[in-house]
């Protein structure tokens, strides 16, 4: 079983940190795991892009180019990915950013109003594991019960402060009621 | 076994050399191999070791020469351009017959070209960056792992051969963060008389120069040089072979392009086809007698990299024009998807079976 992942955004929306966060659990499952984030003059504010392969085999190319999951946190995001998504895939998409739906017949879509609900419960700038908690739980791609596990590797320890939101955020997103 | 991190692959490589040993870094700021920099610039000063922010990359290298002259490990790392302007030292450092590690992590050229990863300086790298005869241990990992493994083994044979020894990787190795094991290997001893550590008043003055004016005794540097070269051919070769054993097509792909190759050499299996794969691990000395023999039971090759095609050039030299060499090629930052090299492997098939 390989899982390919596409988190796409903007620069500052935490797309490389909640891929880091995803494979950080990854790994902690045991898995084989891999990371490659968009690094080029793109990413200096515009839009921000991660691949992140969670296998049980060895991994091949760490480059997504066709993935079965896209979290879309932007419309340029959607618009760019969506029809790379495979056959069978999940799209899921920041409804509060992006006001059109997914046109892709052959995946499923699933819409939370990440960044509304980041605002609404004080959680600002964790959009990004409010949309992972919901993809989480959608895709089943790692276990739920290893948040706290990999949240303590990856946010780092001048921020540790910051390590109740991460988790807040990502629960609120997986206990999201559409 | 330690535990296992997730880390760069450029983090991994500063992270390894400072386990090997290494307490002198020079360097210059280049995309995309700003983070080994980065890295060694927090790391150093709290080991007692030396990072140095050079004020141009031909600097940085001399600075390595410096150092390497008195015996001790000593790394600097760029991306393509910068490889370039450290030629000259790199030259050098072989002329002296010293010891270093050089790490290139490839962007698209030529010129300043861009920031995305590329395999086009394995002419560089592997027929020398720089003038006169010498050669350049040339090693290229296709994981994280790899990374430390072979910053480990490249300091090792860098002192056993008394020679520069370059980490060949690209913009998608560094830039990626895998699991990765961080293991303080053994240290091997290695011969270091030749070092300028000062005579104490107790010895004859060591010179480490790469002048010589007597035509004689130049050549017969050269040729000695040469007879270690030789050595290094016959004991050095590393490679990984991936379903070669039935295999009918036989891919040769190195780094980040190996991976995306063993993605389509899986896809082809799964069509039926018998594909493998041989991975040089050394550039140079590259595994020409591995080649050869798998020439005599394949029928083609195909040769796929992030160049124009150079490294095809070693492989038709290695099977010496015994069968058909393909190539699948992407250049100026872009990299051969899954199903380019499948499209290959079925053509050097003669059509999916």
């Amino acid at each position: 079983m390989t899982t390919q992942i596409l988190i796409a955004g903007f620069g500052g929306q935490g797309i490389l940190f909640s891929g880091k966060f995803l494979a950080y659990e990854g790994l902690l499952e045991d898995k084989e795991v891999s990371w490659l984030p968009s690094y080029g003059p793109e990413m200096r504010g515009g839009t921000a892009s991660c691949s992140v392969i969670i296998s049980d085999t060895k991994i091949g190319s760490p480059i997504v180019n066709d993935p079965d999951v896209l979290v879309a946190m932007n419309l340029p995001s959607l618009d760019k990915y969506e029809n790379t998504t495979v056959s069978g895939g999940k799209i899921f998409v920041d409804s509060s950013l992006v006001a059109r739906k997914v046109e892709k017949s052959d995946v499923e879509a699933y819409y939370i109003p990440a960044t509304s609900l980041a605002s609404e419960n004080n959680l600002p700038g964790l959009a990004n594991m409010i949309m992972l908690g919901y993809m989480i739980k959608k895709t089943g791609v790692i276990p739920y019960e290893s948040f706290e596990r990999a949240l303590s590797k990856v946010v780092p320890a001048r921020k540790i402060e910051m390590l109740g939101a991460n988790k807040k955020a990502l629960e609120l997103g997986y206990n999201y009621a559409e | 076994m330690a535990e296992k991190v997730l880390m760069k692959g450029n983090e991994a490589i500063a992270e390894a050399a400072i386990m090997a040993g290494c307490r002198h870094y020079f360097g210059y700021p280049i995309t995309p191999q700003t983070e080994v920099a980065a890295y060694m610039s927090k790391r150093m000063p709290k080991i007692d070791g030396v990072f140095l922010q050079a004020e141009s990359e031909i600097a940085a290298i001399n600075m390595v020469i410096g150092v390497a002259a008195t015996g001790k490990r000593v790394m600097t790392s760029s991306s393509s351009p910068g490889i370039s302007l450290k030629s000259e030292g790199i030259s050098y450092l072989a002329g002296c017959d010293l010891p270093a590690l050089v790490v290139n992590v490839q962007r698209g050229g030529p010129g300043l070209g861009g920031i995305q990863p590329s395999q086009a300086d394995y002419f560089q790298a592997t027929r020398g960056a720089g003038h006169g005869d010498f050669h350049l241990l040339v090693l290229a990992p296709s994981s994280v792992q790899e990374m430390v493994d072979l910053v480990f083994k490249g300091f090792d044979l860098a002192e056993k051969y008394r020679m520069p020894v370059m980490l060949l990787s690209d913009g998608t190795m560094g830039q990626m963060m895998e699991p990765v094991s961080l293991e303080a290997g053994k240290i091997n001893e290695h011969d270091k008389s030749w070092a300028l550590t000062g005579t104490n008043c107790e010895r004859k003055p060591n010179i480490v120069n790469s002048l010589c004016l007597q035509a004689e005794e130049l050549e017969r540097l050269n040729v000695e040089r040469y007879a270690r070269y030789k050595l290094v051919e016959e004991n050095e070769v590393m490679y990984e072979e991936y379903l070669m054993d039935d295999a009918e097509v036989c891919i040769v792909a190195f780094g980040v392009a190996a991976r995306v190759s063993q993605n389509a050499i899986d896809k082809a299996r799964e069509m039926g086809i018998k594909v493998g794969m041989i991975r040089p691990i050394t550039l140079w000395p590259f595994p020409k007698k591995v080649l050869n023999a798998a020439a005599d039971k394949v029928k083609a090759f195909v040769s796929v990299e992030l160049s124009m095609g150079q490294m095809v050039e070693d492989v038709e030299l290695a099977i010496r024009c015994k069968k058909p060499v393909l190539t699948c090629t992407r250049v100026g930052g872009m990299i051969p998807s899954t199903e380019e090299v499948l499209n290959k492997i079925i053509e050097a098939n003669g059509g999916a079976n």
